[in-house]
């Protein structure tokens, strides 16, 4: 039985082959998992639909199939059984055969001596070849373009089909350096005065090509704008500070700044639609539902889970929420449905030390908010110097969609709801 | 400027080259009191007379055959081949006769003539009014092929074909008559045979169509816009002879080409122009060349779903443009 790449979204047209979890010969129950499966939304892995014997794999490790698009073959019990058997061969001799006579599936080729070798059904064995197909080749179109300026395709990262480096790519490569030239003589003139080895090359898995993939999709598509709001969330730490334990012993969860901020930016899209909202050149397309994804670093590279209607939620509940979808990114158990949808995307840079980041809009959203380290900061509040815990947050848009004003004022509410969080801050 | 439409186009193209030039007249069948089966010729016969508007027996060969005599005499005349499925009986006055008079007499003879024909299919007629016979008759060195889309391109080309001095097939998409309005100046003017035209400008790929299918193309390129392909739709208008130039500029602007036409795919004009692009433009090429045309059948289907499926429309150029996209 053919395996096919089964359609797993309804927005999702192809997926990357990652690892395979059986080899060609394995006994596969029916469930088994039997492959990775990368697509631009989630990693899975594929479930066997039938019980047998993987006999090829057809799509390997690295490439990109479309959904429907041919992967594996697995021998069942019933193609096992499907040829012709001596006994339904002497049936058919003795009724049916006819005068148009019947093709026996099943017989050895006759040589010319007229001895037949012996009746095997034969296995195709999966190309050895296959495994390690040649790097695809340039278009005349890239070769001529990297040779007039000097480039290293390998260095350019491919959108077209399986990666293929399109035209587009190179060009959009050589406006991203415009000092190709220049820099390409100097790294020559280091190589020349340093004969030792001074790069190496990380070959790209799946998932990196698939975030380069987005990145560019972002950067070349996009024209994005950038903001900075900083943020008193003094109110914040102190109202998380007090109720930090209770919160652990009735919950079992630790409460972390993010539910605050995510209560924050729901309430805000609420009032600003336009950040939650797509472009296209028919119209603007404002999404109904608040699905804020939340970009978690995982083992893997990034991974965006979906909070749905983020709005619906109080605080501790969208900290429940937010635990359980961080831990299955953490451990790569993400369900599709758990990345799908997703209408606004919060990225706490914070955590990772930074107070200022300009983060890429997520492909076709329309905006991206970043929450920067909490740092205590002298500032002059009622003509004094007070010590107040400073927080920035920093907002990418689609410059089609908005113009500066109304992602200020979505910024602008997300700083006040901030800061008006105090002790009487409703957590339930 | 007004808005007209193609049929319109060519009816004021012929009435105005006929009020200029006495020596053009038009003949054909049914064209003088019926003014003609689409009513190209609607109102000739009295403004013009019976001597420059003739109706003729249905004798395909024999239209042909006078247009050639007269041209060579001096005179320019229009024939009309009611439907292009009946242009077969002319192949030898055209393609034996007609192409080969300037070559065949140094130069001292000459066939100014014009065959007009309607010709495509999509208008349920089935396999005797919806065949696109361009490629058989581009074939053939000494012969001028003309198509068409817009009521623009329409009248100033009939125009120029009615002045040139050598013989033209001017193939009008049947289906576009009517369907396609455009505006059109009230002021002279003719298109130069041989020059194809940009209808819609882009940089990640290039249609090269002509006839009906520029408006499918450009619909498909419309529909491409929102999802961010830029498409360029260049319009042959004349298929022989070829502008090699636009064709090649085309190519080397955008790397990807997909070329659209309602003839027979195999051997047909795509096929040329898939071949001069791979001789001219091999360096610039970023995918392959890829044809979109009628399929291996040898006419029209008379079933509506089967002709739709023979049919090229925007939504199989779409799926071509993604595929090309993509690459």
């Amino acid at each position: 039985m053919k395996i096919e790449l089964p359609q797993v979204g309804e927005s999702v047209t192809e997926g990357v082959i990652g690892r395979w979890l059986k080899n060609v010969g394995d006994k596969v129950e029916k469930y088994d998992p039997l492959v990775e499966v990368i697509t631009d939304k989630v990693n899975m892995e594929l479930p066997s639909p039938v019980e047998g014997v993987l006999r090829e794999i057809i799509a390997n490790e690295g490439d990109t199939v479309p959904m429907g698009g041919l992967i594996a073959d697995i021998e069942t019990k019933e193609s096992e059984n499907s040829p012709i058997n001596s006994d339904t061969y002497s049936n058919l001799q003795e009724e049916n055969i006819g005068t148009t006579g019947v093709l026996i599936k099943d017989a050895a080729p006759v040589g010319p001596t007229g001895s037949g070798g012996p009746i095997s059904q034969d296995k195709p064995q999966p190309d050895p070849s296959i495994k390690d197909r040649p790097k695809s080749r340039y278009s005349p179109a890239v070769l001529r373009l990297a040779e007039e300026n000097n480039i290293d395709l390998e260095q350019v990262v491919g959108t077209g089909i399986n990666g293929r480096i399109t035209r587009k790519d190179v060009t959009a490569f050589i406006e991203s350096k415009p000092n190709t030239l220049e820099s390409q003589t100097i790294v020559k003139e280091t190589a020349a005065s340093t004969p030792r080895q001074d790069q190496e090359k990380i070959t790209l898995s799946p998932i990196r090509r698939m975030i380069a993939a987005n990145m560019v999709k972002s950067a070349t598509l996009i024209p994005q704008a950038w903001s900075e709001v900083a943020v008193d969330v003094t109110g914040m730490v102190l109202r998380r500070e007090s109720i930090k334990e209770s919160f652990m012993a009735k919950e079992g969860i630790n409460i972390t700044y993010l539910p605050f901020v995510v209560k924050a930016v729901a309430e805000s899209l609420k009032k600003n639609p336009l950040l939650n909202s797509s472009w296209s050149e028919e119209g603007i397309i404002l999404k109904k539902n608040i699905n804020i994804g939340i970009a978690v670093a995982a083992p893997d590279g990034l991974v965006v889970p979906v909070i749905h209607n983020a709005d619906l939620f109080s605080i501790a509940g969208l900290a429940g929420v937010m635990e359980n979808l961080i831990t299955k990114a953490k451990n790569g158990k993400l369900d599709l449905s758990e990345v799908q949808s997703g209408t606004f995307t919060l990225n706490n840079t914070g955590a990772l030390g930074s107070v200022s980041s300009r983060p890429l809009v997520n492909h076709p959203q329309s905006a991206i908010m970043t929450t920067e380290a909490i740092v205590k900061r002298p500032i002059i509040a009622a003509d004094a110097i007070a010590i107040r815990s400073m927080m920035n947050i920093c907002l990418s848009f689609d410059h089609r969609v908005m113009d500066g004003a109304e992602a200020s004022a979505f910024s602008m509410s997300v700083k006040n709801l901030l800061e008006n969080i105090n002790s009487e801050t409703q957590i339930y | 400027m007004p808005v007209i439409t193609v049929l319109e186009a060519i009816r004021d193209a012929m009435r105005e080259e006929m009020r200029k030039d006495e020596r053009v007249f038009v003949m054909g069948e049914d064209i003088g009191a019926r003014g003609g089966v689409f009513l190209a010729t609607d109102g000739f016969l009295s403004e013009f007379g019976e001597e420059r508007v003739i109706d003729t027996p249905l004798a395909e060969s024999s239209i042909a055959g006078i247009a050639l005599g007269s041209a060579m005499s001096g005179l320019r005349p229009i024939a009309e081949i009611e439907f292009a499925d009946f242009i077969w009986p002319t192949i030898n006055q055209i393609v034996g006769e007609a192409s080969k008079v300037r070559y065949g007499t140094e130069g001292k003879l000459q066939a100014p003539m014009v065959l007009r024909a309607p010709q495509g299919g999509g208008v349920r007629g089935a396999l005797y009014h919806s065949q696109s016979v361009e490629a058989l008759f581009a074939h053939t060195p000494g012969l001028k092929v003309v198509t068409p889309s817009t009521p623009y391109d329409a009248k100033g080309l009939l125009k120029a074909s009615i002045r040139d001095d050598d013989p033209v097939i001017f193939l009008e998409h049947k289906r576009t008559y009517r369907l396609v309005k455009g505006e059109v100046p009230e002021e002279e003017y003719t298109i130069p045979i041989g020059k194809a035209d940009i209808k819609k400008s882009g940089d990640d790929l290039s249609i090269i169509t002509y006839g009906l299918m520029v408006h499918h193309c450009l619909e498909a390129a419309q529909l491409a816009a929102s999802k961010n392909i830029s498409v360029e739709v260049l319009d042959l208008r004349t298929v022989r002879p070829l502008d090699v130039e636009s064709i090649i500029g085309t190519v080397e602007k955008t790397g990807k080409v997909l070329i659209v036409y309602e003839d027979n795919q195999a051997l047909g004009i795509g096929s040329e122009v898939s071949a001069l692009i791979s001789e001219h433009a091999f360096e610039y090429l970023d995918a392959p060349v890829v044809r979109l045309g009628g399929p291996e059948v040898p006419a029209m289907p008379f079933s509506p779903p089967l002709e739709n499926m023979f049919m090229i429309d925007t939504e199989k150029i779409s799926t071509a443009i993604n595929k090309l996209a993509e690459y």
